[in-house]
């Protein structure tokens, strides 16, 4: 077992298991925090496969921006402690199958498709570091790009307007 | 340099991947607070660049990372504006509990 | 040039009807009467310019103004033909509708719907024209469809009176009868021949390449079905008597001169149907001189005890009528055609003057009321006077020669026939004359205001009545026995009948003899009864006997009541009740399933999140397992 390998299942048991803590545990503010735990682990995970610039961008906007978004949300409402009822016994047991049923139908795909998994074959030559993702961003992806410029400033101004208060 | 995934194999990234998604899903259908429905919305988006950036390395192209990118700044979009959303529902029904928007019923 | 002569022709009388309907009320009565009467009398005009032209050159116009319909070989087109027999029908349909029109104005001048009447009179007399002026069985079927409907408006004319309802009804329901039998004849003969065209016809059937007798027989006999509906022959003729609850002019001109003799023309159009040599059509030709004779002598008996002035007028052109088809089942078209001729002038002389009894007695029509009109109404009593004398085959006037005619070729082909048709005419003359006695002679019965009010009708009234007088007089002129003009005239049409002219002889002289003394018999025994013995026909109750049933009509309404009214009346009821629930109930069952399963499907919509994401999920696994999993 290679260091590569392990380090790999560790990450992978920390995603997984954090995304169900995620989803199981009460407090809101819990559920936050471990949300960010797997952001980490899933970023660690990109860091291994050596693409720095994603590693760090993953973690300034999802750990950085979106959790603490959360966060803040969570507190405006005050939902610090938060004695809530759970659905329906029937939904949540429906909800446990469709899960087992998707997980299998995605997986059998996979597997019934058969992959040609070959070789992994390096070129050598570099071609995740910033220098050349930049170069590609701005001349093969230049107008996606600009496009997602104007849909941050459309979300910007969504949010603002949404939640602006009525005079009354 | 040697590809990373000779000693991982990608099939190990797209079997975490699948699981993170349906864990995503999971937690969609299971809760009934609309944070953590979100919360759960963005570990699926996670799976999916998880899953991007692998086969980025496997085909040793940049394509990959450059969708993640852009998946990444439309998460981020979407997240503003859904706890916006939130924000006014908390404001007008005094609840986040999805079962509580009816509305639509009919 | 002619084609546009014969457009006027045609549409005039349309013209006439379409003001009437749309302007009539605003334009006032005498406008409108005026407006009517003037479209007739211009088709009047335009008929005796072709009239003159073929008298002159003898050659028919046909006109073809589209192609009407055109599948597979059958081929008919929308076509009218101007040959010596329509023009002479022409001519005496809108000149006799002309003077009926003027006619109609004074006398329907209090009536508050005198517009709608002249437009309803238009309309007949456009669609009457059609009828004879058709080129093809269709167009004729066009034309005598829509005589059919003007009769139902115009009997029903005023119709806040539910028996004039019931009375247009019996007479649409019953040509309608009739139609069908036409309609099948028609079918058959578009089979057989592949072609309506009349003078197609004529050249397929001359030929003589047909053999198929059965068929065209049968189809000989259909169409004189029809013709038994709109001619109110045995079986179909009760509707004539009670369609008297019609306007006078309505009867005159409908029930008289122009629609009943419909069924005439379409036999006499077709007399190379009717006259071919063989066996088959020899037995529908006995079958319409039979029934001809028949309906003569059985609506002469009714007509004898009817007290209503119109009613017996009624039966008697039903008898007439039965004289006529007595001529046609025996060969002698052009007899037929001659009697129509004089019938039409003194029997519409004979309404319209019983039309201006009535309108000076304002209302009264039983002939029980009446009487001593000779003093007060002398121009009403001296044209019917005239007329009369005509009907009863009186010499010289019109109707003795046409009559005569008829009962010579009766003589000639069966003895039995003739002595039917000579017993029908003693009686004709009898009850007419008993009109013209109980009317106008002796003192009057009515009610003393009635009595004050007598006067002589206006000049709008008397003038046509004068007419049509001097024609039943001198009418008999165009076809005098061994000069016929009448007979040259249509000659081209009877192909290869050696034109039985009856010459002078012995016979002749003696059976016209016999005529004149059975006519003179009728007359005495109706002058010793009503005169000498004064006698007066008995109020309704106290009528018995044989005289009841012919005052009953012989039950003849009351047997077809039972025999058909009844059982349609039970089976539309039982289709009411049954068939109609059950055919609702499917449709609304319908209705309600799917209402239900809306209903159900609504349920779907219940607004939880939380279910509509299931079934996102669901779907997608769904779609996903059949896309990839499930080849």
């Amino acid at each position: 077992m290679s260091t590569v390998l392990l380090i790999f299942c560790v990450l992978a048991a920390v995603s997984v298991g954090t995304a169900f803590m995620t989803i199981f545990s009460k407090n809101p503010i819990h559920s936050a925090i471990y949300l960010v735990i797997c952001f980490f682990s899933i970023g660690f995970q990109y860091l291994l496969m050596n693409s720095q610039f994603l590693f760090i961008v993953h973690l300034i906007v999802y750990a950085g921006a979106i959790m603490i978004l959360f966060l803040f949300t969570v507190m405006l409402m005050n939902l610090n402690k938060e004695d809530e009822v759970h659905k329906p016994r029937i939904t949540r047991w429906a909800a446990v199958v469709l899960f087992i049923l998707s997980c299998i139908v995605l997986i059998a795909i996979f597997i019934q498709s058969k992959p040609i998994v070959g070789p992994y074959d390096t070129t050598g030559e570099d071609y995740q570091s910033i220098k050349v993702l930049g170069k590609i961003l701005l001349n093969e992806y230049m107008v996606p790009f600009e496009f997602a410029s104007v849909l941050l400033l459309v979300a910007m101004i969504g949010a603002v307007l949404l939640s602006k208060k009525e005079k009354s | 340099m040697d590809n990373v995934l000779n000693q991982i194999g990608i099939e190990n990234y797209i079997f975490l991947s699948v699981i993170l998604f349906c864990i995503g899903v999971f937690g969609v259908l299971y809760r009934r607070n609309a944070i953590i429905v979100f919360m759960s919305i963005e570990i699926m988006l996670n799976a999916v660049n998880l899953l991007f950036v692998a086969f980025s390395t496997y085909h040793q192209d940049p394509q990959g990372q450059i969708f993640v990118f852009f998946s990444m700044a439309v998460a981020a979009a979407e997240v503003a504006v859904g706890l916006a959303i939130v924000v006014s529902i908390f404001r007008n029904l005094g609840s986040i509990d999805i079962d509580n928007l009816k509305n639509l019923k009919g | 040039m002619d084609t546009n002569l014969a457009l006027v022709l045609l549409l005039a009388p349309f013209l006439g009807f379409l003001i009437n309907v749309f302007f009539g009320k605003s334009l006032g009565k005498s406008v409108s009467g005026f407006i009517g009467t003037g479209t007739v009398v211009v088709s009047f005009v335009v008929t005796l310019v072709f009239f003159l032209q073929i008298n002159q050159n003898g050659k028919p116009i046909q006109i073809s103004l589209f192609d009407w319909i055109s599948i597979n070989g059958f081929k008919v087109d929308f076509g009218f033909l101007l040959d010596q027999l329509s023009l002479l029908w022409l001519m005496f349909v809108t000149g006799i509708g002309a003077l009926i029109h003027l006619y109609s104005i004074s006398y329907m001048h209090d009536d508050e719907n005198m517009h709608k009447f002249f437009a309803y009179l238009n309309l007949f007399v456009f669609f009457m024209i059609s009828l004879v002026m058709g080129s093809n069985l269709l167009v004729m079927f066009i034309g005598w469809e829509g005589v059919g409907l003007c009769s139902y408006l115009l009997i029903g004319f005023w119709y806040k009176n539910q028996d004039y309802n019931d009375a247009a009804k019996k007479a649409f329901i019953m040509n309608r009868i009739g139609d069908l039998g036409l309609l099948i004849g028609i079918f058959i003969l578009a089979t057989l021949f592949s072609t309506l065209d009349f003078a197609q016809l004529k050249t397929a059937i001359l030929s003589g390449t047909n053999t198929n007798t059965c068929w065209i027989a049968a189809a000989a006999l259909a169409l004189f079905i029809g013709a038994c509906g709109k001619s109110a022959q045995i079986p179909l003729y009760t509707w004539l008597p009670d369609a008297m609850a019609g306007p006078t002019p309505v009867s005159a001109l409908i029930h008289a001169a122009t629609m009943v003799t419909a069924g005439i023309f379409m036999i006499t159009r077709l007399n190379f149907l009717f006259g071919m040599d063989i066996d088959t059509m020899h037995v529908v030709n006995t079958i319409i001189a039979v029934i001809g004779a028949v309906t003569a002598l059985v609506a002469a008996t009714i007509g004898l005890v009817q007290n209503d002035i119109k009613k017996v007028l009624a039966y008697s052109t039903v008898s007439q009528l039965g004289l006529m088809f007595l001529a046609l089942g025996l060969g002698a078209y052009e007899v037929a055609v001659f009697h129509v001729i004089t019938h039409a002038f003194f029997k519409a002389c004979l309404f319209l003057g019983s039309g201006s009894v009535i309108h000076a007695l304002h209302g009264e029509q039983d002939m029980r009321k009446m009487g001593g009109l000779k003093k007060a109404m002398p121009v009403t009593f001296i044209t019917m006077l005239i007329s009369s004398l005509a009907i009863s085959g009186i010499f010289p006037l019109a109707g003795f020669w046409s009559k005569d005619e008829i009962l010579m070729v009766a003589y000639e082909h069966n003895k039995v026939l003739y002595i039917i048709g000579s017993i029908a005419s003693i009686m004709t003359a009898f009850y007419m004359f008993r009109l013209m006695y109980l009317t106008f002679f002796k003192d009057f019965r009515g009610t003393e205001e009635q009595k004050h009010h007598l006067h002589e009708s206006p000049a709008l009234i008397t003038f046509p009545l004068i007419v049509l007088a001097i024609l039943a007089a001198i009418g008999g002129a165009i076809s005098l026995p061994g000069n016929s003009w009448l007979n040259n005239y249509l000659a081209p049409l009877f192909a290869e009948k050696a034109g039985e002219a009856h010459g002078l002889g012995g016979e002749q002289y003696m059976l016209m003899g016999i005529a004149m003394a059975g006519a003179l018999i009728g007359i005495g025994y109706a002058y010793s009864k009503y005169i000498k013995q004064n006698q007066i026909p008995e109020e309704d109750s106290e009528i018995t006997g044989f005289s009841k049933v012919l005052y009953n009509k012989y039950y003849v309404d009351e047997a077809y009541e039972f025999l058909f009214v009844k059982p349609v009346n039970v089976l539309s009821r039982f289709f009411r009740d049954y068939v109609e629930t059950a055919v609702s109930g499917v449709v609304f069952g319908l209705a309600k399933v799917t209402g239900e399963l809306g209903y159900q499907g609504k349920k779907l919509q219940n607004g939880n999140i939380g279910f509509y994401l299931f079934v996102f999920v669901f779907g997608v696994c769904a779609m996903i397992t059949y896309i990839f999993l499930a080849k």
